[in-house]
């Protein structure tokens, strides 16, 4: 029997999508920030949805799809990061655009989009969750029209993005063609009995898989898109960029490696590592330089990358013990990451509404105009870096000592290295803030109460995780405990009964 | 609830003291200074007395059943999660002899300091919010029995100088807070690497200290593992105690800090870094310091001559106290470094007497740089005709310095001495020559400021402020009881330190 039950959250976020389509369609006058307010009670009404399946089994559908803690942790996940990133949005875009309903309606799709990359446990499903993911947000980057620079990022975006699409089916295609299956169950048991012959075709595979998630992610040196989208986009849009995206990014990481690729892991463990490695190098170097804080954010999220592609790696070196406390703790820094981010990002549009100002000078005298605004911004950066009382403390601590296996030895300590590196730039825009008066002429502000209200529930979430990390440690390991299960042997069999194509193995 | 949990409650008491005063600060309107000065006071003053309490309440060995560590007080904070087993991170406090005697100098530095910054009028709430998150990171390191937390409240002690220097600081305040964050953080990247190893070696899947010291002592950690990893907490914490050669933050960041700063920087923070020594490196890995000390006696005898000797040609106040510190921590790190029960007692006197003494130094810089607004030494003469309270306070401050008998100094150095000449006496004749320097040093400062004819720029000056007087008499009050009546804190210091690993009697 096909359970459409498992879909209903989603069936929320996209319904309300259409909804608020049509409501505009239909009340052109509409205010814009209304429309803002309903994106958020939908994604809340979404996440209440998705905690009714908490206490279930883990249900598939035609085994495609799964509905399981890790799929629930992802759902709370997008819902927590479209409500946050509608509310920022809400004044931001009234100025800018004539109409918005698409804007709150493809958030809340791309959100869906990365649930069922969560979700998916074929390759093909997941490949079509990526391109939902991807074109609302190649839209929603370039969504601000009259302003060349956010189409400029959208196109780059566009041509990369499609590169790197073109890629990822490339690695599915190869991976098909040894395996002869896109199910990530039956995938695990013809890698475990191929034979030798089909080695090139399989790590040819798994490079260009890797790729294109790379790209995804904004791995370098697949990282050259994100600077520019991030500094064109709108700045709400920046934040879902290196939230929701990069989160939608690792889960599907984290199926494949744990699941599907597991079985094979001598033949990708290597470049993961090597990928992490440049990744975080890359960032933090380039990150130094720059003197626009979306750049900036742009360039320190991809070295957070880096530090979280330890964790891929290490699911290659150790077992699954190893494996699953790694991934436990890769769940629980992203949360602290994505919350941070978010903070970061709510902080930086209270203040671009106010100045339109978006470079790390503009930043000047913050904490004498708007002390609550640099705080936040301080806490987020501080989280980043790692510093104790925030997330980043905890999250990165139990991350790095997770993946601290003896083969990976190098690769932690120069995480560590760079996680001290990074800390520098992150100075530097307190020094902007904190150091110094602010420009002549701008007088003490007040932030929007919306966003007063978003950014110190964020930041008491970063102290809170940060202090007490138990209570979302102990989340996020049910979530990643499912991963681990490894159903090939039995579930393998029921889905036998499901409509499938070419089983053969070559 | 046992007594020994009761006064459990008592760590954690002083340990939330600064963190409410802090919480409390949050909520005050940043203009009603003297509301954010009066919680300070009050803060401060909380802080002293549980302090006191719990130094006085340490029992000593008294024949019967004698355990180091008292006062111990835990609760689960995560366990059985992911790679964390039984017991894996705890909220667990508790102090021994070493850690009492650093809470008492934290609760008489930061009570000083906070009494010394009272006249501060420049975003007067959010200096004291910093300042109360530092004594808190200061006072969770000492109190932690658990891996996780001591780092969690050891780096919490050092994020917010950087605030504290860059913006309160005075003379190039920008390079010195970036130098002194940066360097100190890299120290901590080699605690960090060290922790990750030692958690994943022991297997234990806890980071309760104390069963890790035992995983060190019975051979859970194997001796090589423990000579490759001692070198990262050492290098780790030596950073923060000046250890030469990464003692160059040190007079740059001292030069550059505000009064209150500089007194609880040199006067406790620094004593951080040699705890930690002790606690990582002397306690956790046994095996690997015993290897290494020679190493540590060599880099502590440089550098308590080199500070020594660098401090006799400064012009500037504070860069003589800053170097003088590097000497001074020098000798802490000798008298560690003998892994004989007497020199590592006088290491830790030494970390009390030059807590209170060099508190009471920059005390008195600061004092005399908010009126003049310059700390060269050339520009001062006759200030004993002008100040003579100011002068006899920083003589007091100045002779502890040199280790004159019946003051704090001598006590700590003695006993520092004499467990180098029974170790390395080499490196004993040049701590006693590093000594003789540190008189040249003073007393040149002496002569320079405090006598010949009066420049006429600084007759206006006025004499300290009563509460500055009241801090300064605090200090000296403790310079002067443990020189003179010394036992109190030799017995609980030497009580936990002849049960180390490792340690000779």
């Amino acid at each position: 029997m096909r359970d459409y039950t498992i879909f209903i959250p989603e069936f929320i976020a996209a319904g309300a999508a259409l909804g608020l389509i049509g409501l505009e369609l239909f009340v052109p006058r509409v205010r814009k920030d209304v429309l803002a307010y309903l994106t958020f009670l939908a994604a809340i009404a979404w996440a209440v949805a998705a905690l009714f399946y908490i206490d279930k089994d883990p249900n598939t559908f035609e085994n495609v799809v799964r509905v399981d803690h890790f799929t629930t942790f992802f759902r709370l996940l997008a819902a927590g990061c479209v409500a946050a990133t509608a509310l920022m949005s809400a004044n931001y875009l009234r100025g800018r655009t004539a109409t918005a309903s698409e804007y709150y309606g493809l958030l809340l799709i791309a959100g869906c989009g990365a649930v069922y990359l969560a979700a998916a446990r074929e390759l093909l499903t997941a490949y079509i969750s990526l391109e939902i993911l991807s074109f609302s947000l190649y839209i929603l980057v370039g969504f601000i029209k009259r302003d060349i620079r956010s189409s400029e990022a959208s196109l780059k975006y566009i041509l990369l993005g499609a590169f790197s699409s073109a890629t990822l089916l490339y690695g599915i295609s190869f991976v098909y063609g040894v395996t002869g299956s896109t199910y990530y169950d039956q995938i695990a048991a013809a890698l475990a009995e191929r034979s030798s012959d089909t080695d090139a075709g399989i790590i040819v595979g798994f490079m260009l898989i890797l790729a294109g998630v790379g790209f995804k992610v904004s791995a370098a040196p697949f990282h050259m898109w994100a600077p520019d989208a991030y500094e064109g986009a709108p700045l709400p849009i920046t934040g879902f960029l290196s939230t929701l995206s990069k989160a939608g990014g690792f889960a599907l990481f984290l199926r494949l490696f744990t699941n599907a690729f597991q079985t094979d892991a001598v033949e990708w463990r290597w470049a993961v590592a090597v990928l992490a490695a440049v990744t975080m190098v890359v960032g933090n170097l380039i990150a130094i330089q720059q003197r626009n804080m979306k750049r900036l954010v742009a360039y320190s999220s991809i070295s957070q990358v880096g530090y979280m592609l330890v964790v891929i790696a290490a699911l290659g070196y150790g077992d699954d013990e190893v494996g699953q406390a790694a991934s436990s703790a890769l769940l629980l820094h992203m949360v602290g990451y994505i919350i941070a981010t978010l903070a970061l990002f709510t902080a930086l549009t209270a203040y671009y509404n106010r100045t339109g100002d978006d470079s790390i000078g503009g930043l000047r005298g913050l904490a004498e105009t708007q002390p609550f605004l640099a705080l936040v911004i301080t806490v987020s950066l501080f989280s980043y870096a790692g510093l104790p009382f925030f997330a980043g403390f905890a999250t990165k601590l139990f991350m790095f000592q997770a993946a601290y296996t003896d083969e990976l030895v190098w690769l932690v300590v120069l995480a560590v290295i760079n996680s001290f590196v990074s800390l520098y730039y992150y100075l530097m825009v307190m020094r902007q803030m904190y150091l110094f008066d602010p420009r002549p002429g701008l007088a003490r502000f007040r932030v929007s109460p919306v966003l007063w209200l978003l950014g110190a529930g964020l930041l008491a979430a970063v102290v809170f995780i940060g202090v007490y990390p138990g209570p979302a440690f102990e989340g996020a390991e049910r979530a990643a405990e499912q991963l681990f299960e490894r159903p090939f042997e039995t579930e393998a069999a029921a889905a036998a009964g499901a409509p499938q194509q070419h089983v053969s193995v070559p | 609830m046992t007594f020994d949990e009761g006064q459990g409650y008592v760590v954690l008491a002083t340990l939330l003291a600064p963190v409410v005063a802090m919480t409390l600060l949050l909520f005050v309107p940043g203009n009603q200074k003297t509301a954010v000065r009066w919680i300070s006071i009050l803060a401060g003053a909380v802080m002293l007395g549980l302090s006191t309490y719990i130094f006085v309440a340490y029992q000593v060995e008294s024949g019967g059943d004698f355990s180091p560590i008292q006062m111990q007080l835990r609760w689960d904070w995560i366990e059985n999660t992911a790679f964390l087993g039984e017991d894996g991170i705890q909220l667990h406090l508790g102090v021994d002899g070493i850690s009492a005697l650093m809470v008492l100098l934290t609760g008489i530095v930061a009570f000083a300091g906070t009494l010394a910054s009272i006249k501060l009028d420049y975003r007067t709430k959010d200096f004291f919010i910093l300042f109360w998150a530092l004594v808190a990171g200061v006072y969770g390191t000492f109190f932690s029995l658990d891996l996780f937390f001591f780092f969690f409240f050891y780096e919490l002690a050092v994020v917010p100088l950087y605030l504290l220097i860059g913006v309160w600081g005075s003379t190039r305040k920008e390079y010195g807070a970036l130098k002194l964050t940066l360097m100190l953080v890299a120290g901590s990247v080699l605690i960090w690497i060290g922790i990750f190893a030692v958690f994943h070696e022991a297997g234990l899947g806890t980071f309760n200290l104390v069963a890790l010291w035992e995983a060190g002592e019975s051979g859970g950690l194997s001796e090589n593992f423990q000579k490759t990893f001692f070198p990262c907490f050492v290098i780790g914490c030596g950073v923060l105690a000046a250890l030469w050669p990464f003692h160059t933050w040190s007079p740059d960041g001292h030069m550059s800090a505000p009064t209150a700063v500089s007194m609880v920087h040199a006067g406790v923070l620094m004593k951080l870094g040699a705890f930690g020594i002790i606690r990582l490196g002397i306690q956790l890995l046994p095996e690997g310091a015993e290897f290494w000390m020679p190493g540590l006696m060599v880099l502590g005898t440089i550098g308590a001559v080199y500070g020594a000797v660098a401090a006799l040609t400064q012009r500037d106040f504070k860069l003589i106290s800053g170097y003088s510190s590097v000497s001074h921590m020098g000798y802490v790190l000798m008298g560690l470094a003998t892994m004989n029960a007497i020199g590592i007692t006088g290491a830790v006197l030494q970390m009390f007497s030059h807590g209170v003494m060099t508190a009471l130094v920059f005390l008195m810089i600061g004092a005399i740089y908010d009126q003049a607004h310059t700390r060269d030494l050339k520009d001062f003469g006759g200030i004993g005709k002008v100040m003579p309270l100011w002068v006899i306070f920083y003589t007091i401050a100045g002779l502890a310095n040199v280790g004159l008998p019946g003051l704090s100094g001598f006590t700590a150095e003695f006993h520092i001495f004499v467990g180098t000449f029974r170790t390395y006496p080499v490196a004993g004749v040049l701590a006693i020559f590093a000594a003789a320097l540190a008189a040249a040093y003073m007393l040149r400062l002496f002569s320079i400021v405090f006598f010949g004819p009066t420049n006429p720029r600084w007759l206006n000056l006025h004499d300290i402020t009563p509460m500055e007087r009241m801090s300064g008499a605090l200090l000296i009050g403790a310079i002067i009881v443990m020189g003179v009546w010394w036992a109190p804190f030799v017995e609980r210091v030497g009580d936990t330190v002849e049960l180390l690993p490792r340690v000779a009697s």
